[in-house]
């Protein structure tokens, strides 16, 4: 058991952080054109709806909540010692997962009964599915029945998740968890680890810049300040929108 | 004033024939490929009719373009806030069957079915699928008025035309129609831009293209709503926005652009404006009635000494400036005042102006009494129910504008936002010149009617001369004046060559793997 969990806690994690920061530099600056969402609602639009939207607005909440225990363990640790937030905190974050798993559902279902959608799906989609499915599931049965996550995710996970970062792995805490949680850590790390060779790079992609560009985007291919003076051979200045 | 430079269109509309060959030679070019099958960036419509994208131009539908409000203009179904709280499902995206379902045909089956009692027959199969379809749409589905009613009377703008002059539109000794081939319009103000999250669609400095990025799309899908013209299409299969490119590699080799090469009619004129780009915001807000006005009032005079020296203080090249003062666009839009923006409403400043066509005002329809013609016949050929006048005769036919039978608010409703007068303005100006022309001609036309036409229109002699030269006569070389694209400037207008040394062929390299 010794082995598994040294593998699942220690090397997964550096293999899959190792995997997704080479993978996506390399994707992002050799095949840039292979960032997309691959957005399907041009073929199919009226199901999509009822899984898009719970499923992100669910994993959105989600992974927020994570990376705040992650980030701020003692502001959560404050917050939970009230029993009424923590059990607000817990139920949302339940709550959100919920709509996470029925949005995945639908996202299934809608893709594998929908004949157009075939010629668009292939076997990435499919793992991510399933990875997905799997930690949602082990995720709300870990909520139900391990209470209460944000309370020992702050105080358990937090440290050791440090402890990778920090290049010194200390596991003696997290390996007295249950099998469950382990494999939650275990599919977190693989589902890390396929992101830059399935469409989940998109959510690396987020256009937040949008919110402060000016709406109209103009570009020129030269200094049109200086392109009709002599003392300008020719422009070094590159078109920015790449 | 900060003068730009924009490549801007004229179609003469009395001159398109309807023969698709600009469609063709585009779909040759650029969207014969996969997830591109259904993409038409060229298309030319029937009008009336519902068009492509079915029912495009009802923006109560399709939420395209700007709208205002308070004084401001926004996007109607992107932007900022609902771009982004859309983003996961996009409410106002059009699908596949707003467009039409691709397909071909099996046509091998007609070949090698064996023997048998039937005729062997090539079924349709879906482009996506790949699988049999009932095909329910195709591009021009409702080409020449074809196909059912609902196309022609399901049109947007015949939604201020009283159910009587529909009547009269089509009765069919009556009806009338005429073509209108639309591409992207490059606008001054695209929405298309501005509803990009990731920024990927810009709009060339040096001559106004709009283009997409491929690399930086991301397929948030909200160019193909925000286009009040749905001229941007998602590529399924890429997942990639494209559009209409105005053939830019052949404009930077000094050639016109596909469709316009290619024209039968010769309806289509191609050349520089040269523009005030720090109105444009304020030319796109002000009141639905002055828009046209607004819009015609950034294009500058590129004879006018201060524009000249403004222009190069921007770097605009003095070829370009010759290429603005021989414009053939700038002659019709700004010196004859003879082009009209489509849909002017979107507030998009869209650069492709249209003649708007006279052939259908040819002909006058009068209402007359038939009660006691009718009273005499048989019942049965009552049902004809006659109440129509449709007159082709020489005096008649330069007639009186309001019995037309083509509804002036209907061809007001596309190019003027509603203002009848200024489509009036348009065709006097072109019934002048057929009057004047036919003076000239055949002679039938006497000296004084001539004159007095010329008169009311507002045009001399001369300038009817001119327009008609340039309508019916142009040389490839009037048609489109192509500036330079002074690419030794650029090094290379598509790649920065420092990265791309090595690299071999034109336009993207990568390939997608998708399906199983
Ligand atoms: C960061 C913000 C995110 C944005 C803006 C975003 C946006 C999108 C968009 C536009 C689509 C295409 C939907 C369509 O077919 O039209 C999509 C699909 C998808 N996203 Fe996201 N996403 C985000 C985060 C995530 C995260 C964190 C995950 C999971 C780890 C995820 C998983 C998926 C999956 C699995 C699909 C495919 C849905 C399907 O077609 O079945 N997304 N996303
Ligand atoms: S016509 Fe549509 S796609 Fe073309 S520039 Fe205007 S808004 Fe953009
Ligand atoms: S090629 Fe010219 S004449 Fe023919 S349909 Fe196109 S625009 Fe009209």
């Amino acid at each position: 058991m010794n082995y598994l969990d040294n593998f699942i806690l220690i090397a997964l994690p550096y293999l899959a952080l190792a995997v997704f920061l080479i993978g996506t530099i390399y994707r992002y600056t050799n095949r840039k054109f292979q960032f997309s969402s691959l957005s399907s609602e041009f073929l199919e639009g009226r199901r999509l709806f009822y899984g898009s939207v719970p499923f992100h607005w669910g994993i959105l909440f989600v992974f927020c909540g994570h990376l705040l225990a992650f980030a701020v363990p003692k502001a959560v640790l404050a917050w939970n010692s009230q029993p009424v937030r923590l059990l607000i905190l817990e139920i949302t974050g339940f709550i959100f997962a919920i709509s996470m798993l029925v949005g995945l559902i639908n996202l299934i279902i809608r893709r594998y009964t929908t004949a157009r959608l075939k010629p668009v799906s292939n076997i990435m989609d499919l793992v991510v599915y399933i990875l997905l499915l799997l930690q949602t599931i082990a995720g709300l049965w870990i909520a139900y029945n391990f209470r209460w996550g944000s309370s020992w995710f702050s105080t358990i996970l937090t440290p050791y998740l440090y402890s990778i970062f920090k290049l010194q792995p200390d596991t003696s805490a997290v390996i007295l968890l249950p099998w469950v949680v382990k494999l939650h850590i275990a599919t977190a790390f693989i589902i890390i680890g396929i992101i830059p060779f399935s469409r989940l790079v998109h959510m690396l992609v987020l256009p937040l810049n949008y919110l402060w560009r000016p709406y109209q985007q103009v570009m020129w291919y030269w200094n049109r300040k200086k392109v009709r003076s002599s003392q300008t051979p020719w422009s070094l200045q590159r078109p920015k929108n790449t | 004033m900060d003068v730009r430079s924009q490549i801007a269109m004229v179609f003469h509309l009395d001159k398109c024939i309807g023969c698709h060959t600009c469609s063709i030679a585009c779909k040759n070019i650029w969207t014969d490929r996969k997830g591109a099958e259904y993409m038409w960036w060229n298309n030319v419509e029937t009008k009336p009719g519902t068009g492509y994208p079915t029912k495009w131009e009802d923006q109560d539908i399709y939420k395209g373009g700007w709208e205002k409000k308070n004084g401001k203009i926004n996007l109607k179904g992107a932007g900022k806030r609902r771009g982004l709280v859309n983003i996961f499902y996009n409410p106002n995206l059009p699908v596949i069957d707003d467009y039409y379902e691709p397909f071909t045909y099996k046509y091998l089956d007609l070949i090698e079915s064996p023997e048998g009692d039937d005729q062997p027959t090539a079924r349709p199969v879906s482009l996506v699928t790949g699988k049999p379809i009932d095909i329910k749409m195709g591009p021009n589905w409702d080409d020449d008025l074809g196909g059912t009613p609902d196309y022609a009377r399901n049109d947007p703008n015949m939604k201020n035309i009283s159910p009587e002059e529909q009547e009269v539109m089509f009765q069919l000794e009556k009806m009338a129609f005429f073509y209108l081939p639309r591409i992207c319009n490059h606008c001054l103000n695209p929405a298309c831009v501005a509803s990009c999250p990731s920024g990927a669609i810009y709009k060339r400095g040096e001559d106004g293209i709009v283009l997409i990025n491929q690399q930086v799309c991301r397929a948030w899908r909200m160019c193909v709503t925000a286009c009040p013209y749905k001229k941007s299409y998602y590529n399924w299969y890429t997942g990639k926005s494209e559009k209409c490119i105005l053939c830019y590699p052949r404009i930077e080799a000094g050639l016109a652009p596909a469709c316009m090469h290619s024209c039968v009619g010769r309806i289509r004129y191609l050349g520089v404006l040269l523009y005030d780009a720090s109105k444009i915001e304020q030319a796109a807000s002000v009141d639905e009635k002055d828009l046209v006005k607004s819009q015609l009032d950034i294009i500058l005079d590129p004879f006018d000494e201060n524009v000249i020296r403004a222009a190069k203080e921007n770097g605009i090249a003095d070829s370009t400036i010759h290429a603005a003062q021989f414009s053939p666009v700038y002659k019709f839009v700004k010196k004859w005042g003879l082009a009209l923006p489509l849909h002017p409403e979107f507030r998009t400043l869209p650069m492709l102006f249209y003649v708007p066509p006279l052939l259908p005002v040819m002909a006058t329809v009068k209402k007359v009494d038939n009660k006691e013609q009718s009273d005499k016949m048989h019942p049965a050929a009552k049902k004809w129910n006659d109440n129509w006048l449709y007159d082709t005769s020489t005096e008649e036919l330069w007639g009186s504008l309001d019995q037309i039978r083509f509804p002036l608010k209907y061809i007001a409703s596309l190019f003027s936002a509603g203002d009848e007068e200024m489509i009036k303005d348009k065709w006097k100006k072109l019934m002048a010149v057929r009057i004047h022309r036919r003076r000239v001609t055949v002679g039938d036309v006497s000296n004084e009617k001539a004159e007095e036409v010329l008169r009311d229109a507002g045009i001399d002699a001369e300038t009817a001369d001119a327009i008609y030269a340039l309508t019916s006569l142009p040389k490839f070389e009037e048609r489109f004046v192509i500036p330079a694209a002074h690419r030794e400037q650029a090094i290379e207008m598509m790649d920065f060559t420092g990265d791309t040394k090595g690299d071999t062929g034109f336009g993207i390299k990568s390939q997608v793997k998708r399906g199983i």
